[in-house]
């Protein structure tokens, strides 16, 4: 279990009579992209922080590359971290700020990179305080790069980006994902986590409802399988004969079904048996953000 | 060791970016040149050189002046930026949290060490110019000035951090910041002076006063302006007190260091324990 980038045995963190984490166990494994998921104040933020060392937890045990993190801070030149809403000191130019965080890293050379990188280069001898919002979260990310990090761990990172932007820094992530950094990320994108997360962790209240990969989720939770069906004149008969269990309704020549999802590929040969009368067919797995509500709702128990 | 120089290194470059040490240097020569020249007329019968003449009025300049500067610079330094949110990345980062206060120290202490002699050695040497008395040995004394006047910055600094890493807001930092100030640059000398005349030396003999004394850092830095120049004790007709005073200077100089250490040793432990 030594290889475990990070691992939490009933890890809880009280502010006074309030509960920010409790009773929180999971652990990452090398090369994981982890998706952490809740609303404002579930917890998300106070987990980061207890990895980072930055609090102690007020019960439970936790390790993060394999120190006690509020033991030393050897274990952080190794974690890169991007907190939610990033600010840095306005009079400063990108260049000299990421130069003086490489710096405590001792990671000097990979500053004009990484400006490379989320593309601040011909930006980088301006003073930060012109940056836009966009602009500053590049640079945040560029500092979360830093030092080629073993485990990275970003709040909310994509906020503030354009797509292009999104789309290369997925690219990035999945890059040392594949060198076998873990990466941790909150957002509240469910959409763009769903195709990039090894896995989600579903945060309510401090504690963790849901652990697990979107397929185990999606067993877990039942939700149905949705499909939009375009269809001819001989329907009817088809719907007559449909397996139990499937909802249905309709709109002019539109279809709407939902089944539950073992009887999924029963449905589709059913639907094929009639050869034209379903003319085209979408088919949707429950989302991240359906799995979501789901297990909000109190779907997990 | 590192990590504490390349704090360090940023405060002083913000300190040039955001124009604090320029306008403190002006700030300061400006006030000790005017201050040098209304001083410099009646010094004739005394026999007081004028740069004497001089560190007595900048030390008086000094008191007051310094450490507000130094309190300004230092009250900010842990709570502003928990405010302003760049303190969680700073502490994400492989650095302890009393080598972000030492490091602080060390910027803000070469900031104002630049403003101090910077802008009393240009008035200094305009003065000795203009007086006609040339490089005479009254440098020793100015010099001793400004050296005491940096280790008074450093103490206000230290008691600066210590307030910024106790208060919750940048507001209440203030306020204590300048009620400290109050304290120790106006309060203490005339409660302490009040209390002399009312006491009649029956309960504060001259070594209980010596006491008082160092549990001011003013008047631990006006003491050893005193003891270093004959010539300033003279002008000031303070030469009696400083004979008086057993306080020699290694007592004034350890005086004031223990106001610089323990203060920024106070500061690290309440940063440490503070909640993020």
């Amino acid at each position: 279990m030594a290889d475990l980038t990070v691992s939490l045995r009933g890890v809880s963190r009280h502010f006074g009579p309030q509960i920010a984490v409790e009773d929180v166990s999971f652990s990452l494994e090398p090369g994981q992209t982890v998706a952490l998921v809740g609303h404002n104040g579930a917890g998300k933020t106070t987990l980061m922080k207890l990895m980072l060392g930055l609090i102690r937890p007020s019960g439970g045990t936790l390790s993060v590359l394999g120190e006690d993190p509020g033991s030393g801070f050897g274990a952080r030149r190794e974690i890169g971290f991007l907190p939610e809403n990033v600010a840095f000191n306005p009079s400063l130019t990108a260049r000299e700020l990421l130069g003086f965080y490489a710096r405590l890293k001792g990671a000097r050379s990979e500053v004009g990179p990484l400006l490379a990188q989320v593309g601040l280069e011909e930006a980088a001898n301006r003073r930060v305080g012109t940056y836009s919002k966009g602009m500053r979260q590049r640079l945040g990310l560029a500092q979360a790069l830093l030092g080629r990090p073993r485990l990275l761990l970003l709040d909310e990172p994509t906020t503030g980006l354009d797509p292009s932007l999104r789309l290369s820094f997925y690219e990035t992530i999945r890059t040392l994902g594949s060198k076998g950094a873990t990466v941790l990320l909150s957002s509240h994108a469910l959409g763009e986590l769903e195709q990039r997360a090894d896995r989600v962790l579903i945060m309510h209240r401090g504690r963790l409802l849901a652990d697990g990969t979107i397929g185990e989720l999606r067993r877990l939770a039942e939700l149905p399988v949705r499909m939009r069906l375009r269809v001819n004149g001989s329907w009817p008969a088809l719907e007559a004969a449909l397996p139990p269990g499937t909802e249905v309704t309709r709109s002019d020549g539109i279809v709407d079904l939902a089944c539950p999802a073992p009887r999924k590929m029963e449905v589709i040969r059913h639907l094929a048996s009639d050869g034209t009368a379903v003319k085209d067919m979408e088919i949707t797995p429950p989302s991240l953000d359906e799995l979501y509500a789901h297990f909000l709702r109190g779907g997990g128990e | 060791m590192n990590a504490t120089l390349a704090i360090a290194g940023k405060e002083i470059r913000e300190g040039l970016r955001n124009r604090w040490i320029v306008a403190t240097t002006l700030l300061l020569g400006l006030l000790a040149l005017t201050l040098s020249f209304l001083g410099s007329a009646p010094t004739g019968s005394t026999g007081a050189r004028a740069l004497d003449v001089m560190v007595v009025s900048l030390s008086s300049l000094t008191i007051f002046l310094i450490p507000l500067i130094a309190l300004l610079l230092s009250h900010d330094a842990v709570v502003g930026e928990a405010e302003r949110g760049t303190l969680l990345l700073l502490l994400s980062y492989p650095v302890a949290r009393w080598q972000v206060i030492l490091g602080k120290f060390l910027g803000h202490l070469v900031i104002l060490a630049i403003a101090t002699i910077i802008g009393y050695g240009a008035a200094g040497l305009a003065l000795s110019f203009l007086s006609g008395d040339g490089f005479s040995d009254g440098w020793a004394a100015f010099g001793r000035m400004i050296a005491n006047s940096i280790g008074l910055g450093a103490a206000f600094l230290a008691i600066g951090y210590a307030v910024s890493a106790l208060a919750r807001e940048r507001g209440v930092a203030a306020g204590i910041a300048i009620g400290i100030w109050l304290l120790f640059a106006l309060v203490y000398d005339m409660v302490l002076l009040g209390v002399l005349v009312v006491d009649q030396g029956a309960v504060i003999t001259p070594p209980v006063l010596n006491a008082l004394l160092l549990l001011n850092p003013a008047d631990v830095y006006r003491l050893l302006n005193l003891a270093g120049s004959e010539g300033a004790a003279l002008a000031t007709g303070m030469a009696g007190l400083a004979a008086d005073s057993a306080l020699p200077a290694p007592v004034l100089v350890s005086a004031m260091i223990g106001w610089i250490v323990i203060p920024l040793a106070l500061a690290s432990m309440l940063f440490s324990r503070r909640q993020l």
